[in-house]
């Protein structure tokens, strides 16, 4: 028998979900080690963060497998999917602080609620999660004192309270500026390999994911298209590789949303608008 | 033609649809109540912004009420030469009826209001969802006390609203108007059942307390994460809850009252 450590962390098989009618994922099929970064990337809409939920078990897949350390997610409930979810941390795109709390409190919530740790060993906790993230300084601040960089640097010490085994990104780097995004990738590497976690980063910051993952996933229309390493796609002359890493706004992912030819439209036929 | 029953079928099914969620959600709340109980370190906080924080306008709108019904109060019963009755008017008025339903009405538009805010803004915000990732059930976390609270602190708010009324008429139609004071506090003494008058209401606030508690949580939960979405679950709040104050004192004042003729 193979050691369950070499088995893949997630494993998705022939994955089927989307919005109402809609499929958002078709046929996506994905698998992760353990210990490895991975960067889910696409253009906007197209199911990076419905990966997320899938994974989190916030929605369940209409057909195949979403499996987390070999548990199918969506069969899980109640008890069992938040035992689950109690080692897998997600960092949401803006951060999700709580705002009636300070940013102490929002990093001790996990301990308060899933553990029955007296206040004082909280305290150290807390304070070591918060050095982890530079941030022992600001403790006593309201999230509303912070800015968006540093917010979100308070909800990873949050999202890491527990050691997770794996640690999902939405979005990590939006909003940021250079330095704040450096900060935050830095900090998604170190805490990978000082906590042995699995991390997977749903992001269209280019830059800043060829520094920091060990894997590059493309997405497109629902499925994977292209998977490899920082290196190949820094090396491709794949069209649509270079399209995304280069951001060129036309090529094989066309810039118009699908329409009624121009002249037609203008002419008067086509939809309401006409 | 068809177009209009169309519609209104539509409607009709909108409707339904919503009240079978909110059913659910009741019931799911009231699952979590339990443990929102054992938690006073979450509760306590909410009844005191529900409650505590609600007083001033409970108080000073009792005390206006009570002192407009002692002025139109006594201008019709000294007609009838019964001016000595406007303790028991008054007090009927207020622990029957105004105390519950006006105290109800207060506190929709001002608690009610903001909790739907706070949990819809919570939403939008993807603090429930955060919470839900962390294994922490927002239901039991957040809604539950919430709605504790205005179970707790409307029967509360309701029995000050009246005695602020009665004060309020003491001082107009007593102090101001000169109704002898031992027949203004005697009457209301004859008058007053404490079973029938007293308990009745307090019932009545305690219904409304679960009614407006509800509907304030479930449109909060429910709101679109979007800045009309929370605005208009903030305005339906006041709206769904105020008729639902006013429907439900109908039917249990005629539960309550019928058997008495």
């Amino acid at each position: 028998m193979s050691d369950p450590l070499d088995a893949p962390l997630i494993e998705l098989k022939d994955v089927r979900f989307g919005y109402g009618e809609r499929a958002v994922l078709d046929g996506l099929s994905l698998s992760v080690p353990r210990g490895q970064i991975l960067a889910v990337m696409g253009g906007s809409g197209n199911g990076k963060t419905s990966l997320l939920g899938l994974l989190g078990g916030r929605y369940a897949a209409w057909s195949g497998s979403v499996q987390v350390e070999g548990q199918e997610v969506g069969r899980l409930s109640g008890a069992r999917l938040y035992a689950l979810r109690r080692r897998v941390g997600m960092l949401f795109q803006f951060g999700a602080l709580f705002t009636d709390l300070s940013v102490f409190d929002n990093v001790a919530f996990p301990y308060r609620e899933q553990t029955s740790l007296p206040e004082s060993v909280i305290r150290d906790l807390v304070l070591m999660k918060l050095e982890a993230v530079g941030l022992r300084g600001a403790a006593g601040s309201t999230p509303s004192q912070l800015s968006g960089g540093m917010a979100r640097r308070v909800a990873l010490a949050r999202a890491i309270a527990l050691d997770p085994m794996l640690m999902m990104y939405d979005e990590p780097f939006t909003g940021l500026d250079p330095i704040s995004a450096g900060i935050i990738g830095r900090l998604i590497q170190r805490l990978n390999a000082a906590f042995g976690m699995t991390s997977l980063i749903v992001t269209h910051d280019v830059n800043e994911t060829l520094r920091i993952a060990d894997r590059i996933v493309l997405i497109s229309e629902g499925r994977i298209v292209r998977d490899m390493t920082p290196q190949e796609l820094r090396e491709s002359d794949d069209l649509f590789i270079r399209q995304f890493a280069d951001g060129l706004p036309d090529g094989p992912v066309p810039f118009h949303y699908p329409a009624t030819p121009y002249a037609r439209q203008l002419l008067g036929e086509g939809d309401a608008h006409a | 033609m068809l177009d209009f029953l169309e519609g209104l079928g539509g409607a009709t099914l909108r409707v339904l649809a919503r009240l079978g969620l909110a059913s659910r959600f009741f019931v799911t709340v009231l699952a979590r109540t339990p443990g929102a109980l054992r938690r006073p370190g979450l509760l306590i906080p909410q009844v005191h912004f529900a409650g505590v924080r609600s007083l001033a306008i409970i108080v000073v709108s009792g005390l206006f009420v009570g002192m407009v019904l002692a002025v139109q109060g006594y201008e019709v019963l000294q007609r009838f030469g019964s001016a000595d009755s406007l303790g028991s008017l008054v007090a009927l008025s207020l622990v029957r009826e105004l105390g519950p339903v006006v105290a109800a009405l207060l506190f929709a538009g001002r608690a009610g209001s903001a909790v739907t805010a706070e949990i819809g803004l919570m939403r939008a915000t993807e603090q429930l969802a955060a919470m839900d990732m962390m294994a922490v059930d927002p239901v039991a976390r957040i809604v539950a006390p919430r709605f504790l609270a205005a179970v707790v602190s409307l029967p509360i708010l309701a029995a000050i609203f009246s005695s602020a009324g009665v004060l309020g008429a003491y001082l107009v139609g007593v102090e101001l108007i000169g109704i002898d004071s031992g027949a203004f506090w005697s009457q209301m003494q004859a008058s007053v059942d404490f079973r029938m008058d007293v308990l009745n209401g307090l019932f009545k606030a305690l219904v409304f307390g679960v009614a407006a508690g509800l509907i304030c949580v479930f449109e909060g939960y429910h709101a679109a994460p979007t800045a009309e979405g929370v605005s208009g679950a903030t305005t339906r709040t006041v709206v769904i809850s105020s008729l639902s104050v006013l429907t439900l004192d109908f039917i249990l004042t005629v539960l309550m009252f019928r058997g008495l003729n």
